[in-house]
């Protein structure tokens, strides 16, 4: 068997709050093949972001390890680039400084003063952000913002990319023009990707394997999927393509019928008692 | 023909006969109706009130006509200089501000130290917080007698007063900014592997100036406040003693005005304050 390039092996993971110990993750095992786009789908609450963050860094696995290229993970760094659910740009810096934060520290030594700012400018144009290199963060939109997220993680070189739902604070067709732009970016640079999304679409559309994982406490992996469509894809030909609904009803099936979530129901229930109880 | 005319006269006029000129005499014309008009009416009035209620024979104030006509001298020169106490109310205010330079310079660097250090430690915060939540309740006078005993000397204790009067809502507010700067900051700053240097100058105090300017500003407030108040006690050149000297010489016109100059000069540090913060935090409040 060849090596991994992104290996997450054996993870377990649990919080400890006020003496009470709640398992999160139970034997988290997978190998992910350089240049390959992973997502990680499941319910909310089943610590698909706590495995990112593991990857990430920021996350400390209570035992087992993540090894990414050969170099086992114990803290956060730019060659795992993470693009954060809400952006998380700097408010008091413009789209280019916001960029430029990071390329400054991390090419440091290794470009020169005009390599860095070509390097932040050929990272913005690449999410066609180019005309607003002096603006506020609170001046542009919602998926302008996210654009600069991800160009920002661009920026860094990053050996695997982390996305952490990044269109899931987007409309509909802003999401749907980022995916596409994020799946021509990834078809250019090949990056190895890692994406946590709630969207079977979103998965199907841009993924070559999807991870789905088990309802929590103790989530594990509950399924890998192949997603062998060729690439480029588009999703209007997919969108009558079989083997595309194929894919879609997998995952779906998974989530649905393998994986319901009980706590829907309780949380309907309770729903459903919270008008009556003010009316009472 | 015409309309050619009027696409000339620029975006303002389009579609109308209104020349630009106009439009901006409008805008300005709104203004002084909106914003200009109404203090003044309201102070006209109240000074209408104050002349009528203090003109009668045997009023214990002046009236406002009277005061002008008493302190004329003192308003024509600010900067005469007679030696000793006897200067204008231009030294007497700029002497003020200067004990304020000295203990709200020493309070910011102070506060904004002690802030962090507070913000970023929960030990530090469990170990300080219940004396600065003592500490900040005792009134600024009650400081004074305390700081003259320490430094022998009215000038020194002056400058203390208005440290130790400011220097809390300095702490508190930088430390609450410094806390409440969002986890997400803190793990790109991560990402990025800043060092704390590098965290504290570009995350950080950006992060958290707008609480810091707005513990700044309530501080440049309070040390106004205070210094009035300290320098009526230790005597010398300012516009606290100035106010007392001139109850003891029963000057009351002059109290009036010297009052004036007080509410004015608070004012215009306090904007200071605000415009110098709203510059250096633009966008920061902005998610």
């Amino acid at each position: 068997m060849t090596k991994a390039f992104l290996d997450i092996s054996h993870v377990d993971m649990s919080f400890t709050r006020n003496g009470v110990t709640n398992p999160v993750l139970r034997d988290i095992n997978l190998s992910v093949e350089s240049g390959e786009y992973i997502s990680l789908i499941g319910h909310s609450g089943c610590g698909k972001s706590t495995v990112l963050n593991i990857v990430a860094g920021l996350l400390q696995a209570t035992s087992g390890g993540v090894i990414v290229d050969g170099r086992e993970v114990n803290a956060p760094g730019p060659d795992r680039a993470l693009v954060f659910q809400n952006h998380s740009l700097l408010p008091w810096l413009t789209v280019y400084q916001n960029v430029e934060i990071a390329v400054d520290k991390i090419f440091r030594h290794g470009k020169t003063a005009a390599e860095r700012r070509e390097w932040i400018l050929h990272n913005l144009e690449m999410v066609s952000m180019s005309h607003a290199l002096d603006r506020l963060p609170s001046e542009i939109s919602g998926g302008m913002k996210q654009r600069v997220g991800i160009a920002r993680a661009l920026a860094m070189e990053p050996k695997v990319l982390l996305l952490d739902e990044p269109f899931g604070a987007l409309d509909a067709l802003t999401r749907a023009h980022l995916q596409d732009e994020v799946m021509r970016i990834q078809s250019e640079l090949r990056n190895t990707v890692m994406m946590i999304t709630h969207d079977v679409d979103e998965a199907v559309l841009l993924s070559d394997r999807i991870v789905m994982m088990t309802n929590g406490p103790s989530a594990t992996i509950g399924q890998i999927l192949d997603i062998e469509l060729p690439r480029p894809r588009d999703r209007l030909a997919l969108a009558d393509d079989p083997r595309y609904n194929h894919y879609r009803h997998e995952v779906l099936s998974f989530l649905y019928e393998k994986q319901r979530k009980v706590e829907d129901i309780g949380a309907r229930r309770a729903s459903v008692a919270a008008p009556q109880a003010q009316r009472a | 023909m015409n309309q050619t005319t009027s696409l000339a006269r620029g975006p303002f006029a389009a579609g109308t006969d209104t020349p630009a000129w106009r439009v901006t005499a409008g805008r300005w014309g709104q203004f002084l109706m909106g914003r200009v008009l109404p203090p003044l009416i309201v102070i006209g009035a109240l000074l209408a009130l104050w002349e009528v209620l203090c003109s009668r024979p045997g009023a214990a104030l002046p009236s406002p006509s009277q005061a002008l006509r008493d302190t004329w001298e003192l308003i024509a020169d600010p900067f005469y200089d007679n030696g000793g106490n006897d200067v204008g109310m231009a030294w007497q205010i700029l002497a003020s501000l200067q004990r304020v330079a000295y203990g709200y310079s020493l309070a910011v660097v102070a506060g904004v130290s002690l802030g962090v250090l507070v913000g970023q430690s929960t030990w530090a915060l469990r170990g300080l917080d219940p004396l600065f939540q003592v500490l900040r309740t005792v009134p600024p006078l009650a400081w004074l007698p305390i700081s003259l005993a320490g430094f022998q000397d009215g000038n020194p204790s002056a400058i203390f007063v208005i440290f130790i009067t400011a220097v809390w809502p300095i702490i508190i507010n930088t430390s609450v900014g410094i806390r409440n700067i969002p986890e997400d900051y803190r793990n790109v700053a991560r990402v990025i592997r800043l060092n704390g240097v590098e965290y504290f100058w570009k995350i950080m105090l950006p992060a958290a100036a707008p609480y810091i300017f707005s513990g700044l500003r309530i501080g440049v407030g309070l040390s106004w406040l205070a210094i009035v108040a300290a320098e009526m006690l230790i005597g010398g050149v300012g516009i606290g003693f100035f106010i007392w000297d001139a109850w003891n010489s029963s000057l009351i016109s002059d109290i009036i005005l010297a009052l004036v100059c007080v509410g004015m000069v608070g004012f215009l540090l306090d904007r200071m304050v605000a415009w110098v913060g709203n510059r250096i935090t633009r966008g920061t409040s902005a998610g």
